[in-house]
């Protein structure tokens, strides 16, 4: 433990922690379990995804191919390139590079919005065809009402990534401020690595919601 | 009795600071856990108030004193604040948040800011859903079943709903701060087997918060949606299936009553040793049984829904699951009993209240069995015979266990004593209290009075006035320490730091504890319960 003394006085120190290592632990091991209440949160939208798409697999297949592959598609390569560069700024603040931890944290961000952008084109579209479930919707076919179904379900899954992303938009613009103000250094660049946790989870939400939504009997349309 | 200094610490954490906002801001566990007692306790008395209009109704057969449309309201509301604004928070939130950090040598909780803005949370969740009810009310039983919920109602059930979602997060927040603390903050020495029963039951009702809450925080979310947009997830004429409502809402609602109990479980361990003066009979098995009530209480959800159309093997399936869950709560209440078999019973309020809280426990554990039986279920479905089963478990078994701890802790919080013989009679009179409002529900439900209404036949009215009177007698079993707390506050005579002579880091600092809670980290070097090695000063 002597090797820890030299961190008592660290300004990041809190007064509840006896080491840094402490704090550090702590407070990772509080980001996986509030991940872990994120899963069973969208744990009860997949439930209800699961139902409906084994009641009205038809429905399913029609609703999914009303959203636009093209736009989800790009969106997914996006988001997944934004992991990438999440990545690259927590191994920057462990390194001890705050010029290019505060970089790579700006391309995630732009990367998160350009996704939030593509995203809202979607959402107009939808209004524009009147497919957004309500009174207001309006769609041909036998299966209107369980596609309306689909889509409500789109709308809350899709919404609720959505705001994740806007949040963690807004998170990383504070960490990247801070790690502009120096506030990290190998010794100490929890926040970061915690926000990357976070920023990853989302992406990885979307790696489901992509399949589930905009891929339901794709291949059978095309054949 | 005990001799002690007559003047309590010159500096503890009530006094080191003062005005509101020295308590507003404050990042200390223990000044947190008075801000959830003072706001539990007024939801406490809110719910009781709503109670107390039930049971004035319900004295007469006939529908005279409210309408029907207000009774709803009231026993809905009555749920959902003793529930979420009351039963969920309360040990966790009050006891768990002041005396987990001081039970393993810890300065505080791992992140006290969100300690705090997890009573905030709480509080902005508890205004809007008062919000509720001050602007009407809402009607749906505290269980919100869809589609009258979302199709039907025309109450705040929005209003309400958004209450009981942000509210969930506070609770969220509470279970995850103290998992973190339970794994990284222990003090030297202090191995998972040598931890308090009390923690290892926070620790299994935190499991339950941060894995459960969320699934009704976005089961409460679509019904918002349901309502204000008219999608169709839960409705049938929009084909929707009611029943997923009814599947998500009981996956955390079950479990939920282990959130109310477990805690108090905790606290049933930490007492027994205390006055028996002996280890925990099999340490190891009520640790452990904690956590296997926490997972079997996430496996039998679907026995509330066995006459809203299941198949007969997922009936079978959950009622063999339920069944199971009394394997580890028999496990404890045997325990405990042997725990006292032969102790040194130093028969104290806190003990009466524990005793109350085995008696009561047993009961409506083992009428939880007659429900967990498929078959027996559907006779007695929706009866006064569940409502009576869910308050021993819930009234008798939750709440005597926190007026248990409060009065085992009370010297520990705030440095004085309450007065032990006014506590012996409170313990007594919600034991009658209790009993005589309850044990008549189980006979009217078994008669098959259904619950949730405001009239019934006139041969039900004499079990239904017992109940009412039995209310009357609980309420004020209730006031009673609510006037002697206060009253010690004052004039209670001071405690010492230990005034049982118990075991536990919480024991060896001053009453009122510092701030810091230790002058210098403990190291632990013994088993949780070593009164065999204690010299008892008492006289």
């Amino acid at each position: 433990m002597s090797n820890h003394v030299a961190h008592v006085h660290h300004p990041a120190l809190q007064h509840q922690f006896e080491t840094l290592e402490q704090q550090q632990e702590s407070a990772t091991l509080g980001m996986w379990l509030f991940l872990v209440t994120e899963i069973m949160f969208f744990g009860g939208l997949f439930m209800a995804y699961l139902l409906y798409r084994i009641w009205y697999p038809q429905a399913w297949a029609e609703g999914s191919l009303e959203l636009d592959i093209v736009l989800g598609g790009v969106n997914t390569a996006v988001l997944i390139g934004s992991s990438l560069t999440m990545a690259l700024a927590v191994r920057a603040a462990q390194t001890g590079a705050p010029r290019a931890t505060v970089a790579w944290l700006l391309i995630t961000i732009a990367l998160g919005l350009t996704f939030l952008v593509i995203k809202g084109f979607e959402y107009a579209h939808k209004f524009e065809m009147h497919h957004v479930p309500g009174p207001g919707f309006q769609f041909e076919g036998p299966h209107a009402r369980q596609v309306e179904i689909f889509l409500s379900l789109y709308f809350a899954m899709t919404g609720l990534h959505a705001l994740h992303m806007v949040i963690g938009v807004g998170l990383l613009s504070v960490i990247a401020w801070m790690a502009h103000k120096r506030r990290f250094s190998p010794e100490w660049y929890a926040p970061v690595e915690m926000s990357g946790l976070y920023w990853h989870f989302v992406d990885i939400v979307w790696i489901f919601l992509f399949p589930l939504l905009y891929l339901v009997d794709r291949a059978h349309h095309f054949a | 009795m005990i001799t002690t200094t007559s003047l309590l610490p010159r500096e503890h954490y009530l006094n080191i600071r003062y005005g509101i906002l020295s308590w507003l801001l404050t990042k200390d566990h223990k000044r947190i856990a008075l801000l959830y007692l003072i706001s539990i306790t007024a939801f406490f008395f809110l719910g009781g108030l709503f109670a107390v209009l039930i049971r004035l109704e319900l004295a007469t057969p006939a529908g005279d004193m409210l309408s029907a449309d207000t009774y709803n309201r009231m026993f809905t509301m009555h749920g959902v604040v003793m529930v979420f604004f009351f039963l969920i928070p309360s040990i966790p939130a009050t006891l768990g948040n002041f005396l987990l950090p001081m039970m393993i040598g810890a300065k505080d909780l791992a992140f006290p800011k969100l300690n705090l803005l997890s009573w905030y949370i709480f509080i902005l969740g508890g205004v809007i859903t008062l919000w509720a009810v001050v602007v009407g009310g809402v009607d749906t039983g505290w269980t919100f079943y869809t589609p009258y919920s979302t199709a039907a109602s025309n109450t705040n059930v929005v209003a309400t709903g958004v209450g009981v979602f942000i509210t969930g997060f506070s609770s969220i927040l509470t279970g995850l701060n103290f998992i973190v603390t339970i794994h990284r903050m222990r003090a030297p020495g202090l191995t998972w087997f040598r931890l308090p029963l009390f923690v290892w039951a926070h620790y299994a009702t935190s499991l339950i918060q941060i894995l459960g809450t969320p699934v009704i925080a976005i089961t409460v979310l679509l019904v918002a949606l349901e309502r204000a947009f008219h999608i169709g997830i839960f409705d049938p004429a929009l084909g929707g299936d009611p029943v997923l409502f009814q599947h998500l809402f009981w996956f955390y609602s079950h479990p939920a009553v282990y959130i109310m109990i477990l805690p108090s479980m905790g606290v049933v361990s930490e007492v027994v040793a205390c006055f028996s003066r002996k280890n925990v009979f099999g340490y190891s098995f009520v640790a452990f049984s904690s956590l296997a009530i926490a997972v079997f209480g996430f496996l039998v959800w679907a026995h509330h829904m066995f006459v809203a159309g299941m198949s007969v093997y997922a009936a079978m399936i959950f009622s063999f699951l339920s069944f199971s869950v009394a394997i580890p709560s028999a496990v404890k209440v045997f325990n405990w009993t042997a725990t006292l078999y032969r102790g040194a019973i130093w028969l104290q309020a806190p003990l009466l209240f524990v005793f109350g809280f085995i008696g009561l426990f047993t009961i409506g554990g083992l009428t939880g069995l007659f429900l967990a039986a498929a078959g027996l279920d559907v006779h007695v479905h929706d009866t006064y015979f569940v409502v009576a089963h869910f308050h021993y478990i819930m009234v008798g078994g939750a709440i005597m266990g926190y007026m248990a701890g409060l009065h085992f802790w009370w010297p520990k919080m705030f440095g004085r004593m309450y007065p032990e013989g006014w506590a012996k009679f409170a313990a007594l009179v919600v034991f009658v209290g209790f009993n005589l409002t309850f044990f008549p529900q189980f006979i009217l439900g078994y008669l098959g009075m259904p619950r949730r209404y405001y009239a019934y036949p006139e041969e039900f009215q004499v079990l239904n006035v017992m109940s009412s009177a039995g209310a009357t007698i609980l309420g004020v079993g209730y006031l009673i320490p609510m006037v002697y707390f206060l009253w010690s506050l004052r004039y209670g005579r001071v405690a010492g730091p230990n005034p049982w002579s118990a075991t536990g880091l919480e024991w060896t600092t001053q009453s009122p504890p510092l701030t810091e809670n230790f002058t210098t980290t403990p190291t632990v070097t013994e088993g949780a319960y070593e009164y065999s090695k204690r010299e008892m000063k008492v006289v």
